[in-house]
C-alpha cells in the first residue's frame, strides 16, 4: 500500500479508476499489476492536469467566490477583512431598491439604486439594439458580400479589422473623432446641423447613441466573418437551383440561406448577449461612461463604486448581481435556442 | 417554356462592390485620420481637418520614437503576451491530453469544471483577484501574466478537447507497442499533431493579452515605463490632453503591432473564432 500513499491527490480515487477501467475485479493476482498501472495513470493525470486545475482553481474559482463573500460586509479593501462588518444581504437591498433602512431609504435609492438601474438599462439597451441593428446590417453585408467580386479577401481583412483592435485604441480615436472641437463637430457644421451643445459624449440625448455606433464599429466585423463563414458551407447548387426556378435573390436569401445559418447567427447572438452584459474597456475609456453616467454599464458602475470609491463589499455585490444576469442569459440561451435546434434536428431526421 | 436565363446576379456585382467600398471607407476612415493626424501640427489640425498634412511633419512621430516610454511598453506587452500564450497553450493541452485520452472516473466532472470557467468573466473577479495578487505578493507583470493564463484555460481546453479526441487512438497503441510511455507519447508524437489546435488557441490567447485593459489598469499603476501599451496609450492621453495630434501619433504607432501581427495571422484568428464559436 505504500506506493498508493505516495500517490498523493490521486489515491482515493485510484480506486475508483480501477473499478471503472477494469470492470467487474477479477480476483487474480493479474490485479496486482493492474493496480501498479492504475497508480502510474493517476499520477499522469496529475501531472498533466494538475497545474491547469490549481492555476484556474486559485486565481478564477477562488476570486469568485471571494466575490461572493465580499458581497456581505461593508469593506474598504484597505482594513483587515476579519474587521469588515457583516451586514447580510444589505448590499443587494441598496442596489435593487435602496436598502431596508426607511431612514436612509431616500437618499441610497438616489446614490446606489437609480445609478445601478440606469447602468443595467444602458446595458440591456446595448442588447436589445445589437439584436435590431448590428444583427441586419451584418447579415444584409455579408449577404452582399457572399460572392465573387474583385478584391473580396482584402475588404473580408479590412471590415474584421477592427475586432482585432484593441479596445483602448479604438476608444481614444474616437474620442478625439468625437471631441467637441473635434471632426465629427466639424462635419456637423459643414451639413448644415447643430452638433450636441454639450458635446458629443455628455449630451444627455447623444451620448448614449455616439457611444453605441463606436461598438458597433468596433464589434460588427465579428458579425459579418462568422456570418461569412457560415456561408461559404451553404451548398452552392442549392442557390443555383433556386435562382433557375426563378426565386428572386431575396427569396433566396430569405428562404435558403438565412435559414440555413441559422445556428450560426444564434451562436453570434449569444456572444453578442454576453459581451454586451460584460461590456467594460471600451465604455471606460470613453470617459469611465460619462460624466453622470449617461452611458455607464454595469461593469463601469462596479469598478468606480467597488475600486475607486472603496466600496468593495457593495461593489462585490454589483459582480454577482452581473454574474447571475449573465448565467441566467446562458441557461435562457441554452433552454430556448438550443432545444429549437435540436428539435429542429429531430425534425429533419424525420 | 421558360427560356434559359442569362446570370441574372451580374449587374448585381456592382451592388456587393458599393456595399464593400462603403464597409471599407467607414472602417479604415477613422483609422486614416488617427494615422494622418499624426503628421500634423496643432493648428493644422484644428484648420485643416479632413485634408493631407500641411506642413507634413516627422515631429510627433519622431519625438514618441526617440523616447524610451514607446519602446518599454512595447516590450511589456510583447512579455507578456508571449508569457501569456506559452502559458495557456502549455498547461491547456497539458490538461486536454488526459481530458481527451484517457479513461478514468471523474473526467466529464473534471471537464465540467473548467468550463464553468466560462461563466466567470474577469469582470467579475476582477476586485477579489486584486486582493489576491496583493496578498500573495505577485505584482508588476507577473501579475497579468498568471492570472490571464488562468482565464484563458476554459475556452482553451474546450477547443483542445475535441481536437486532441479527433486524433486517431491507434496512435497510443502503435506507440505502446513500440515501449512509448503515455508521457514519452505526449511530448513525442500529441504535440506535434496537435500544433494547428495549439496555434487557433495560442493566437487567441496572444490578442486576449495584447489588448487587456481591465487587469493592467487595476495592476500597473504609477510608472508608466512598467506599463502595457493599451495603459500606456490612456495614460499618454491622460497626461498631453492638449497636444492632439501627439495622442494620434502615440494611438496610431500603438495600433500598428497588433494590425502586423493580424495581416500574417488573419486565417488563423477567423479559424480560430469561427471554430471556437461553432465548438
Amino acid at each position: 500500500m505504500t506506493a498508493l500513499e505516495t500517490s498523493g491527490v490521486g489515491q482515493g480515487s485510484a480506486v475508483d479508476a480501477n473499478a471503472s477501467a477494469a470492470g467487474p475485479r477479477p480476483v487474480t493476482p493479474v490485479t496486482n499489476h493492474k493496480r501498479r498501472d492504475n497508480i502510474r495513470k493517476w499520477g499522469e493525470i496529475t501531472l498533466f492536469v494538475g497545474p491547469a486545475l490549481v492555476l484556474f482553481l486559485t486565481f478564477v474559482v477562488y476570486p469568485v467566490i471571494s466575490a461572493a463573500r465580499y458581497s456581505f460586509y461593508k469593506w474598504n479593501g484597505v482594513s483587515q477583512f476579519s474587521d469588515a462588518e457583516f451586514i447580510g444581504f444589505e448590499n443587494y437591498a441598496r442596489a435593487l431598491f435602496g436598502g431596508t433602512d426607511p431612514d436612509l431609504k431616500q437618499a441610497f435609492t438616489t446614490q446606489y439604486s437609480q445609478p445601478f438601474w440606469e447602468a443595467l438599462g444602458h446595458n440591456f439597451a446595448i442588447i436589445g439594439l445589437s439584436m435590431a441593428v448590428q444583427l441586419p446590417l451584418a447579415l444584409l453585408i455579408a449577404l452582399t458580400l457572399n460572392r465573387k467580386f474583385p478584391g473580396r479577401p482584402s475588404v473580408r481583412v479590412i471590415m474584421f479589422a477592427p475586432y482585432v483592435l484593441s479596445e483602448v485604441i479604438a476608444g481614444v480615436m474616437w474620442l478625439i473623432i468625437f471631441d467637441p472641437n473635434g471632426i465629427a463637430t466639424d462635419f456637423m457644421h459643414s451639413i448644415g446641423l447643430n452638433p450636441p451643445a454639450g458635446g458629443w459624449l455628455e449630451d444627455q440625448t447623444w451620448a448614449f447613441w455616439v457611444v453605441f455606433f463606436i461598438i458597433t464599429w468596433k464589434y460588427i466585423g465579428l458579425a459579418i466573418i462568422l456570418f461569412l463563414a457560415g456561408l461559404s458551407g451553404v451548398p452552392e447548387d442549392l442557390q443555383e437551383a433556386a435562382s433557375i426556378d426563378g426565386a428572386s435573390w431575396w427569396q433566396v436569401q430569405w428562404r435558403i440561406n438565412i435559414p440555413l445559418i441559422g445556428p450560426t447567427i444564434r451562436i453570434w447572438a449569444f456572444l453578442s448577449l454576453i459581451g454586451s452584459i460584460q461590456l467594460f474597456d471600451m465604455v471606460w475609456v470613453l470617459n469611465q461612461g460619462g460624466t453622470t453616467g449617461q452611458y455607464s454599464t454595469i461593469a463601469t458602475y462596479m469598478m468606480q463604486i467597488g475600486f475607486f470609491r472603496s466600496d468593495w463589499g457593495y461593489g462585490s455585490a454589483i459582480a454577482v448581481i452581473m454574474f447571475f444576469i449573465s448565467f441566467a442569459v446562458a441557461v435562457a440561451y441554452m433552454l430556448v435556442v438550443l432545444r429549437n435546434d435540436n428539435t429542429d434536428r429531430i425534425r429533419k431526421a424525420r | 417554356m421558360r427560356s434559359v436565363k442569362p446570370r441574372k446576379f451580374d449587374k448585381s456585382v456592382y451592388l456587393s462592390v458599393g456595399v464593400a467600398l462603403v464597409g471599407v471607407a467607414l472602417t479604415l476612415g477613422p483609422i486614416l485620420y488617427l494615422v494622418l493626424g499624426g503628421f500634423k501640427t496643432q493648428g493644422d489640425l484644428a484648420e485643416n481637418p479632413t485634408g493631407f498634412p500641411n506642413p507634413f511633419q516627422w515631429q510627433n512621430y519622431w519625438t514618441i520614437l526617440s523616447e524610451p516610454l514607446f519602446w518599454r511598453q512595447l516590450l511589456n506587452s510583447t512579455v507578456v503576451a508571449l508569457a501569456t500564450t506559452f502559458g495557456v497553450v502549455l498547461f491547456g493541452t497539458m490538461a486536454a491530453y488526459p481530458l481527451a485520452r484517457y479513461k478514468f472516473r471523474g473526467r466529464e466532472f473534471f471537464f465540467v469544471v473548467f468550463t464553468t470557467g466560462l461563466m466567470f468573466p474577469l469582470t467579475v473577479a476582477v476586485l477579489p483577484l486584486y486582493l489576491l495578487l496583493r496578498d500573495m505578493g505577485i505584482s508588476g507583470l507577473w501579475g497579468l501574466v498568471i492570472p490571464q493564463i488562468a482565464f484563458g484555460l476554459p475556452v482553451t481546453i474546450i477547443i483542445l478537447r475535441p481536437f486532441l479526441k479527433a486524433l486517431p487512438m491507434e496512435l497510443e497503441e502503435a506507440a505502446a507497442m513500440d515501449g512509448v510511455s503515455r508521457v514519452g507519447f505526449f511530448w513525442r508524437m500529441l504535440l506535434p499533431l496537435a500544433k494547428p489546435g495549439m496555434v487557433t488557441v495560442g493566437v487567441l490567447a496572444f490578442i486576449g493579452s495584447w489588448n487587456a485593459y481591465l487587469l493592467p489598469l487595476l495592476l500597473l499603476t504609477g510608472d508608466p515605463t512598467g506599463m502595457t501599451l493599451p495603459l500606456g496609450v490612456t495614460t499618454f492621453q491622460g497626461q498631453h490632453s492638449s497636444a492632439t495630434t501627439m495622442i494620434m501619433a502615440y494611438t496610431s504607432l500603438a495600433m500598428i503591432p497588433a494590425l502586423v501581427f493580424f495581416l500574417f495571422m488573419e486565417r488563423r484568428i477567423v479559424d480560430g473564432l469561427t471554430g471556437a464559436v461553432k465548438g
